[in-house]
């Protein structure tokens, strides 16, 4: 009788080298979370040297491919690139063969035909970070926001950000508020906040919040501790840790807000509001801004905002992300 | 080697640290993570008990500077935390073992990222031989000639529960 062995499929993981992409946090486990947090801390330390660099991925090629428009997010991978001693090249869709009509497919089998190790993307569609992933064998992909989808590396530097003023992230009432529905970074952040252990409350207008939000449908899938609300003052109320999203203009003109200015004045965080939430509650935004709309100036600039913090903690946790998936040979064998 | 072995090494290594450098003046520790920085702390709390001065201790973590990137499995980084300047002292390097001396050229390399030193002196509580680089110890706790498939394993009070020495065959 012959025995039928059993392949066992054992989920990529940062912690054996075995994960060769970041595409959201979804498939991120606690494990993992807690290397990139124990590696971050190791690389806010070499940010804040007088010398900061550091020899670790020299001879390694990384790539920022981005389709849309960014400064924090691009900026701070190849930053991240270059103080780990990697070589960074920038592409953008203008300025390169994306103009004369290239596809994504043959963009990125290009870039890894040139010997990249690594490629740090932005799409305006959901989803194309993963089909770059799919169709690379050699070539690591760093999702840097695809559409209304995921943005993991933000997700990871908020949860970074909020442990280092809190300790730890269990237990914290997290409060996100504005446009949900749009919101690439709400996503991210809802997969790393709740495996952390938050409870995590959404605030938006009806129009803005995904629909299995409204009907309560969310409760069947795989998020933990999660509450919606309509009302700002209920999502603020002793909260831990206030963030307000951007709010994205071009929405108004889809008919989805009656007026900026309304907006503002029903969900837009200023001193008062804050004044809800518990005395050293943190004050974190993704950037940027539109200050006087979802968040107040005088919120946006004051004692509790960890806004320039974010971007700070947002390069040391791109670095550790470099370092963990193309710091190792055994990384880069599939 | 027993905790009373290992409590007389440093106790001597201390006194010639302090004899070579002339006192206390311009000497600081820098531990290599892990275990030569609970070293490093000791051979600073001897150093006051004889001198009743501070010597200030860092800590050095290499993962970042190894040169075995990619030949072997990924090592865990953790922070360094140096919170003195070392432009211009003279600043002795702990760690446990020393063999190939890859460990302390990374170090070396790591060391100078942050400034400067005057000089730099290596302690280590054990010398077992191999070296592939020209690298030697100006303190040594106690030299162990090994074959090179043995295996030297330390183990501190701070993060093994106790003090010893082991030779492990293979």
């Amino acid at each position: 009788m012959t025995i039928q062995t059993q392949t066992i499929t054992k989920h990529p993981s940062l912690v054996d080298g075995s994960r060769r992409h970041v595409l959201d946090l979804d498939d991120f486990s606690m494990e993992e979370i807690e290397l990139v947090m124990a590696t971050t801390d190791a690389m806010r330390e070499v940010l804040n040297r007088d010398i900061k660099k550091v020899p670790t991925l020299r001879g390694k090629v990384i790539v920022t491919l981005f389709y849309e428009a960014s400064t924090r997010t691009r900026v701070s991978f190849e930053e991240a690139g270059k103080l780990l001693s990697a070589d960074v090249i920038n592409v953008s869709s203008t300025g390169s063969s994306v103009e004369k009509g290239e596809t994504i497919l043959n963009t990125v089998r290009t870039l890894q035909a040139t010997g990249a190790d690594l490629i740090a993307t932005r799409h305006p569609h959901s989803g194309a970070p993963y089909f770059m992933a799919r169709n690379l064998e050699r070539t690591s992909v760093v999702n840097g926001g695809d559409g209304w989808h995921a943005h993991p590396s933000q997700g990871l530097l908020d949860l970074f950000t909020i442990r280092r003023h809190r300790g730890s992230v269990q237990g914290a009432k997290v409060a996100i508020i504005g446009d949900i529905l749009h919101s690439r970074v709400a996503r991210s952040n809802l997969w790393g906040l709740t495996k952390a252990g938050a409870r995590v409350i959404l605030c938006a207008p009806p129009t803005l919040l995904p629909q299995e939000f409204q009907d309560g449908s969310y409760k069947d899938g795989p998020l933990g501790a999660v509450d919606v609300t309509f009302n700002v003052e209920e999502a603020v109320q002793d909260a831990d840790v206030v963030m307000p999203l951007r709010l994205q203009l071009e929405r108004q003109q889809a008919g989805l807000l009656p007026t900026l200015r309304e907006y503002s004045k029903m969900y837009g965080i200023d001193e008062r509001r804050l004044k809800r939430a518990k005395p050293n509650a943190l004050v974190m935004h993704p950037g940027p801004m539109n200050e006087g709309i979802e968040i107040s100036p005088q919120v946006a600039h004051g004692a509790q905002s960890l806004v320039e913090e974010q971007v700070h903690n947002g390069v040391a946790v791109r670095m550790a992300l470099l370092y963990l998936l193309i710091g190792s040979r055994q990384a880069s064998v599939p | 080697m027993s905790a009373q072995d290992v409590r007389r090494a440093l106790s001597r290594i201390a006194h010639e640290i302090l004899e070579r450098n002339h006192g206390t003046e311009g000497l600081a520790l820098v531990g290599m993570r892990t275990r030569g920085l609970p070293l490093a702390r000791r051979l600073a709390a001897r150093i006051q008990e004889f001198e009743g001065q501070l010597v200030p201790v860092g800590a050095l973590d290499i993962g970042l500077y190894r040169d075995d990137v990619g030949l072997r499995a990924r090592p865990v980084v953790h922070s360094s935390d140096i919170p003195f300047s070392v432009e211009g002292r003279n600043v002795v390097l702990v760690d446990d073992v020393l063999f190939t001396g890859r460990s302390t050229r990374a170090a070396l390399d790591a060391l100078t990222d942050y400034g400067r030193p005057k000089t730099v002196q290596l302690a280590v509580l054990i010398d077992r031989g191999h070296r592939e680089l020209p690298i030697r110890a100006d303190y040594v706790g106690k030299n162990v000639p090994t074959a090179l498939g043995e295996e030297i394993q330390v183990r501190l009070e701070e993060v093994d529960g106790e003090d010893e020495v082991l030779i492990l065959g293979r």
